[in-house]
């Protein structure tokens, strides 16, 4: 790890103020990742302003517009397991428990959890190209062992996936997300939050530089009823996922009245395709209509080498995901498939 | 002469930071970049906390930091100035043994034993949050605490051996 210097901010304005100063400066929240790629020496501050102690932020609370505020120094066990999240928010609570470990839960931050890095083997191995870590560098995926690489919205730059759960059920429930930076505050939808890598993927999302996120703010429906989240990996648990899947579903009866479906393991960002989820609104709940949605939104995958199982391995998962939502009570601890 | 290859570490980076390990208060001056692992291995003496991958993968070095475990590895001991940490050495009276350890012994939940103290100090931060009931949710809340010797299923065993007479009692 090289040395940096260490500051404390005790509020936004403050850690605004320190970061200020010019050079090579990170924010640091949980840390689970940022000390991480540190160790690995792949960022290098020279600054990390410490933003666990501002004031404020550190809150779950009900907006006036009926949904309801995450702090963006939440920690993400914190937010699993709190009341009003599992009630009214159940999908994002299973999205979250089916990522990392407890340990890990208990210290990685909400808004961290947005901002970690891809888990790209070659990413994180600084011996060889990578044009995330050392832009036009050239991609070491493409050619090499593909199988936790994405299958939609790649690049010629870039087929690393973004590794979050929490942000695959983020977003599913159409959340917002809450930043304050040197030229002031602004929302961002979070559909246009994470980005494809394009030509630029050293560039993972569009949060601009000395911005914080303060919070991420959930629309009143949390899809409650008739929620699951499935995530598949080569291990049962504590692994990224090769595909996994959010579904929320307002029903009328057996009929669907208002789908959505996200998709992680699969792109540079979570994946949502509106068109299939309205061919599946007034549509009954059922596998042939599941299906056909899964076609649509998996119009356009291509595979590589090691990694072309994806494209049908998401399609079965989108069905048997959105099968289960229909019966919440069938999943799993840590979103496993029920039987 | 000698070049120097890396900018010189001036002890002026130090900094106090204040911890209380097992109940002791505890006053180090650590450089920034050291780890609540390290400061708590090489700088406290206590080397009952384990490095394993040091990169949070493999969570032999939990300690449960002001009631919630987390990783001591992926921890700056700076952000922690002022936390309150339990390490294996301090979670039983001395001579005495917590009821896990016992467990442990009794299960033959260990063959090299480099994990144990992170899967108690573990076990022990799951049972404060109270969210694991059954088996498969135990096995589920566990999985950050690697076994390479293949003592999961007794390690689960001891766990739920507590975990019940707990509620019991």
């Amino acid at each position: 790890m090289n040395n940096f210097t260490y500051k404390r901010a005790e509020s936004i304005e403050d850690a605004l103020a320190q970061n200020s100063s010019g050079g090579n400066s990170s924010y640091l929240a949980g840390g689970t990742n940022l000390v991480d790629l540190m160790k690995y020496d792949l960022t290098r501050p020279d600054t990390l302003v410490d933003l666990n102690r501002v004031d404020g932020h550190h809150e779950i609370y009900e907006t006036p517009e009926g949904g309801l505020l995450l702090g963006a120094f939440v920690t993400n066990a914190d937010t699993a397991w709190h009341p009003s999240v599992e009630e009214r928010y159940p999908l994002l609570s299973k999205a979250i428990l089916a990522g990392a470990s407890a340990q890990i839960r208990n210290m990685a931050t909400n808004g961290g959890n947005l901002l970690q890095r891809t888990r790209c083997y070659y990413f994180y191995d600084a011996n060889v190209p990578c044009n995330k870590r050392e832009p036009g560098s050239g991609c070491s995926a493409i050619p090499g062992y593909n199988r936790i690489m994405a299958i939609l919205g790649t690049s010629e730059s870039c087929i690393a996936v973004f590794p979050s759960d929490m942000c695959v059920g983020l977003a599913a429930l159409d959340a917002t997300v809450h930043v304050e930076g040197p030229t002031g505050s602004r929302s961002i939808p979070f559909a246009d939050f994470h980005r494809l890598p394009g030509d630029t993927p050293e560039i993972d999302n569009t949060l601009l530089p000395g911005e914080i996120i303060t919070g991420i703010e959930l629309p009143a429906n949390g899809f409650s009823k008739n929620y699951s989240y499935l995530k598949l990996r080569d291990r049962n648990s504590y692994a990224f996922a090769l595909v996994s899947v959010a579904t929320g579903l307002e029903l009328d009866g057996n009929v669907i009245r208002e789908a959505r479906i996200a998709l992680g393991g699969v792109a540079h960002k979570p994946w949502r395709v509106r068109e299939a989820e309205e061919f599946l609104a007034g549509k009954t709940a059922d596998s042939v209509h599941f299906g056909q949605a899964a076609e649509i939104i998996l119009r356009g995958a291509v595979g590589f080498p090691h990694n072309a199982f994806k494209i049908e391995l998401a399609k079965r998962a989108i069905v048997r995901n959105c099968m289960m939502a229909l019966n919440p009570e069938s999943q799993l601890p840590g979103a496993q498939p029920s039987v | 002469m000698l070049t120097e290859l890396t900018e010189p570490t001036t002890l002026k980076a130090s900094q106090p930071v204040n911890l209380v390990v097992n109940g002791t208060p505890l006053q180090l001056n650590l450089l920034p970049w050291v780890s609540l692992l390290d400061a708590l291995r090489d700088y406290s003496g206590l080397t009952g906390t384990k490095k394993g991958c040091d990169h949070g993968q493999c969570g032999a070095c939990t300690v449960i930091c002001d009631g919630k475990r987390v990783l001591s590895c992926l921890s700056l001991a700076i952000s922690k100035d002022g936390s309150e940490i339990t390490t294996i050495e301090g979670i039983a009276p001395e001579g005495d043994l917590h009821p896990l350890q016992k467990a442990f012994i009794e299960h033959d939940a260990f063959q090299c034993g480099y994990c144990t103290p992170g899967q108690i100090c573990s076990a022990i931060g799951m049972m404060k949050e109270g969210k694991a009931k059954t088996r498969a949710e135990v096995k589920e809340l566990m999985s950050g605490n690697l076994c390479r010797c293949g003592a999961n299923t007794n390690i689960i065993d001891a766990i739920m051996e507590v975990q019940n007479q707990s509620v019991h009692e």
